[in-house]
């Protein structure tokens, strides 16, 4: 019997506005505990939610860049449970009118385009952090309330992921897109992105679905990858051997690799959801939806049928150039400082790439989108060979010179002299007799093996073309 | 005799230099020293805020410049309106030790108008209940009688009132928690619009309902002080920016050209006195020129389950924050995280407040939903839709404030239907958002006030106050002898 796994991601995206999604409170990460505080995210007695626009407003960006359906009429609704870091008791959410409703996003698995639904996104606060005493005997908590009220948008997926590698793609793309809109870091380290999976197995081909289990303590798109695989074999196993898989809540322990089942009750929880009193329907007009759509950048997608279709560029370097909106930037510069496009995405995806940490952080690497055109032209005026072209980037970004500077300095100016190349050709003729033989009696290999030898006698800087046209020249 | 004067006496003597702030809040301290024990109207009072106040507000006013006409005129606030500093207790045992770090829009206003803080007024618990009693405290007393509840739950700012232990007096209606205390004290009492008071500061009941008003001896102390703290605060995404044009000067009105309905429904159950000296006072109306027409409200029997329904709802998740984790009561017989929060909340609330949580979360949990607080969002519609359709053919509406007169300490207590039936001439304005008045009419047999009720369209104000200043002038003047 074949089974297939139904995965569906809850993905809690932080919104990187200045302010709390409620009050006016600073969203810094890494501050003093309980220092970015004030009476309304504190739940103190009397006091009243405000919604931040800035919040609203990336959270509809978000939605559109998700192809969702922006409701005109929504409302907040609280979730009530008790939790010494929930400080009112209950969360800001929205219930049955989210924010924004429908959409996908399109993700490639196994070389082939799909579509990953979305079902909505919705706007709620943030809980705060609960610290526990590293001292048994004292059995201490601290709660840092910080984090209580920073604004995050809720994006869940429709069940339409097969495995942990589209998982992980998806997340990829939930990144990608976040930050090409600017609303949030997805930094998963620092909690601006945190990720619940949904997963049932069921006979491949069925129309039902199996009993759902729900995966949390999930830190890195890879963990949700690596769980997945595990509860994909788990499950799978459990039912080939006529066992029943109970909907629970499992949590992933990375240094096992394995999941875990959490000894809870919380499945019994009623959050009695009801519309919040102190917050108005938000309810917008179509001309502010334009408004806001006007702020929507060009997306990933776009962007990357763009380059295709304008440079020219294969699928797969297009799709990595525009994975990263930074990166494509520096690449569309490179282009217009006169660059060939093809040349300089070369460059990028083989050089340049393994030579940065962060393609985000690009605009802070040494070498500067004017500098890289500059290099690339000399490779195409013949002024430095693309091996020296190499070593001279190397510096670049070791000095921050550019690369015209480098050439001067080191004498790396390729040889174009015909007669300079024509002695050192005389020279490498005489000293390799036996290699010259071989090529007259048609052995051609020997020619690459001159060809070397005149670079190596010119420490590289010799125009290989033309070293390897006067070559044959003399050689015949 | 300070203690006497209305708003605009007190203004004239501090403007002519005749009386200093420090007078009038020594006069009111001497009131409440004597007499409060008797009437229990005050949780807090603090005579050395109290002078601290009145003496910056004589050197600001010798200093001279522009200053407000009311500056150094002391003011009750309910317990439930957060002043920094101040202990604001709700008058609960949970927060029987509470110091706001944070002042309610309200006493920024009050404060911002030069007026000082004379103390923080007895309340039902959280504001749920009807008769002051449901403080841990200790009940208030009727000025007019002290076997009777001054009614509630702003029993103590009414009593206060009443008792000229206070000139004004802040307080707050959920359902009727100023009409129904003004009315059994003898005193004036607004629940403005929903909306036209900021809530930021009020310590929520029931969040869809609560708004704060004014106490006052007469009409125009009333109506002076919410002009004071009415407008549009950002900090309140309910309040809403209407124009405040009910000051006291611009208040007269014609009763030639007012239009008033008298609901049949608001004159069933109500005690022979109460009706005779309402129906009198609307024949007394229409004698000098007022149009009186009858109306129907036929959604009143909707009203109090509507309204306990909505208002149980809304409470138990307002006041889920007190568990004992940052502020407040904390119990220390708890070992578990799960006990800290059950011992807590069943050793802080008291019975009444405890009772409207569980009904609340009763009605919000899963699968009850639907059948009642769904339900009851439909019957607010109706009540709504009522009343739109009354004032589209009348100005304001008359009626009794309260079915009977003051109750008998302890003879609601134990009886809580009883006494959430007793709102019913009330709630219909919290869940309609619209302003309603209770101005002293008369006595009854026994001697305890009649409060006659006024109410109007949404944010007409104004329209209220210009009438119940003409029937203060034809009601006969009452005073309780303490
Ligand atoms: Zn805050």
């Amino acid at each position: 019997m074949e089974y297939e796994p139904v995965i569906g991601l809850e993905v809690h995206v932080q919104l990187n506005t200045k302010t709390k999604i409620f009050c006016s409170c600073s969203t810094k990460f890494g501050s003093e505990p309980n220092s970015q505080t004030c009476p309304v995210c504190l739940g103190l007695p009397g006091v009243l939610p405000v919604l931040n626009r800035e919040a609203l407003k990336k959270g509809i960006l978000a939605g559109m860049a998700l192809n969702s359906r922006i409701s005109q009429y929504s409302k907040f609704d609280r979730k009530n449970y008790f939790y010494p870091d929930l400080p009112k008791a209950y969360q800001i959410s929205q219930f049955d009118k989210p924010i924004c409703e429908g959409g996908y996003v399109e993700i490639e698995a196994n070389n082939k385009k799909k579509k990953i639904g979305i079902t909505r996104l919705h706007l709620e606060e943030d809980a705060g952090k609960s610290i526990h005493s590293e001292d048994p005997a004292r059995n201490i908590s601290y709660v840092d309330l910080n984090r209580t009220g920073v604004p995050l948008a809720e994006i869940v997926s429709e069940p339409d992921i097969r495995s942990g590698d589209e998982a992980y793609e998806y997340l990829q793309k939930i990144k990608s897109l976040m930050k090409y809109i600017e609303a949030s870091d997805c930094n998963m380290e620092e909690g601006s992105l945190r990720c619940d999976v949904n997963i049932s197995i069921r006979k491949k081909g069925a129309s039902e679905f199996g009993e759902k289990v729900e995966i949390k303590n999930l830190n890195s798109f890879k963990a949700v990858r690596s769980a997945i695989n595990y509860e994909i074999e788990r499950q799978t196993r459990m039912i080939q051997y006529g066992n029943k898989i109970h909907q629970e809540t499992r949590l992933w322990d990375a240094d096992k690799n394995e999941t875990y089942g959490m000894r809870s009750k919380e499945d019994a929880h009623d959050y009695r959801y009801f519309p919040d009193p102190d917050l108005a329907p938000v309810i917008l007009d179509s001309a502010f939806i334009d408004e806001v759509k006007k702020e929507l950048p060009e997306l990933p997608d776009e962007k990357r049928e763009r380059f295709i279709a304008q440079y020219n560029l294969p699928q797969y370097d297009a799709g990595v150039l525009t994975s990263i909106k930074q990166l494509a930037q520096y690449f569309e510069s490179v282009v217009e400082k006169g660059a060939d496009p093809k040349k300089a995405s070369n460059w990028i995806m083989s050089e340049l790439l393994g030579k940065i940490d962060d393609a985000e952080k690009i605009d802070a690497f040494p070498v500067t989108a004017e500098m890289l055109a500059g290099l690339l032209k000399l490779i195409k005026n013949n002024t430095i060979s693309g091996k020296i072209a190499k070593k001279v980037f190397d510096e670049m970004i070791k000095t921050g010179k550019d690369a015209e500077t480098i050439v001067e300095e080191k004498g790396l100016k390729q040889v174009t002299d015909t007669a300079e190349i024509g002695s050192m050709i005389d020279r490498v003729i005489e000293n390799n007799p036996k290699s010259v033989e071989d090529y007259k009696n048609g052995t051609k290999k020997a020619l690459g093996f001159l060809v070397g030898q005149v670079m190596k006698e010119s420490k590289g800087k010799a125009n290989p073309q033309m070293v390897n046209e006067i070559l044959v020249k003399k050689l015949n | 005799m300070l203690y006497k004067y209305n708003f605009e006496e007190l203004a004239l003597l501090l403007e002519r230099g005749e009386v200093r702030s420090v007078d009038i809040a020594d006069s009111f301290l001497k009131r409440i020293q004597n007499y409060d024990k008797k009437i229990n109207s005050f949780i807090t009072v603090d005579e050395e805020k109290l002078y601290l106040q009145a003496e910056e507000s004589d050197a600001r006013r010798k200093k001279g410049g522009e200053l407000s006409r009311y500056d150094g005129i002391p003011i009750a606030v309910k317990d439930n309106i957060c002043t920094k500093g101040i202990k604001t207790t709700c008058a609960s045992k949970i927060l029987e030790n509470f110091i706001p770090p944070y002042n309610a829009a309200v006493y920024e206003k009050l404060k911002g108008s030069g007026f000082i803080l004379l103390g923080k007024t007895n309340m039902d618990e959280f504001a749920m209940g009807s008769t002051t009693e449901a403080s841990f405290f200790g009940p208030s007393k009727n000025p007019y009688n002290t076997e009777k509840v001054p009614g509630g739950s702003s029993g103590g700012s009414a009593a206060a009132v009443s008792a000229n232990l206070a000139p004004a007096a802040i307080g707050s209606d959920t359902g009727g928690s100023i009409r129904q205390p003004a009315a059994f004290c003898g005193v004036t009492g607004i629940k403005p619009t929903y909306g036209r008071v900021s809530r930021y500061g009020l310590v929520a009941f029931a969040s869809s309902l609560d708004q704060i008003g004014t106490f006052g001896n007469c009409v125009d102390d009333a109506a002076l002080l919410l002009s004071v703290i009415s407008g549009y605060d950002k900090r309140d995404s309910t309040s809403i920016d209407v124009e405040v044009d009910f000051h006291p000067e611009k208040l007269r009105d014609d009763l030639n050209e007012i239009v008033i309905g008298v609901p049949d429904e608001y004159f069933k159950g109500v005690s022979e006195d109460i009706r005779n000296n309402i129906e009198g006072k609307l024949k007394e109306l229409e004698v000098n020129g007022a149009k009186i027409e009858k109306i129907s409200l036929k959604y009143i029997d909707y009203a109090v389950p509507v309204y306990y329904l909505i208002a149980t709802a809304e409470a138990s998740s307002n006041l889920a924050r007190y568990d004992g984790i940052r502020y407040g009561y904390r119990s220390d017989a708890a070992s578990t995280l799960d006990e800290l929060y059950s011992k807590t909340r069943s050793e802080g609330f008291g019975k009444e407040v405890k009772r409207r949580i569980m009904l609340g979360t009763f009605s919000l949990s899963s699968g009850y939903y639907d059948a009642y607080y769904l339900k009851a969002l439909k019957g607010r519609t109706l009540i709504i839709e009522d009343f739109k359709k009354a004032f589209s053919k009348v100005d304001v509406i008359i009626t009794p404030t309260t079915t009977t007169t003051a109750y008998n300490l302890g003879e609601m207590i134990n009886d809580p239907l009883q006494m959430y039936m007793s709102d019913i001439l009330t709630i219909s304005a919290n869940l309609a958002g619209i302003p309603g008045i209770s101005i002293p009419a008369g006595l009854d047999r026994e001697g305890l006030p009649i409060g006659l009720q006024i109410m109007g369209s949404h944010f007409r104000e104004k329209k209220i106050f210009g009438l119940a200043a003409i029937i203060e002038k034809i009601c006969e003047p009452i005073h309780p002898e303490i």
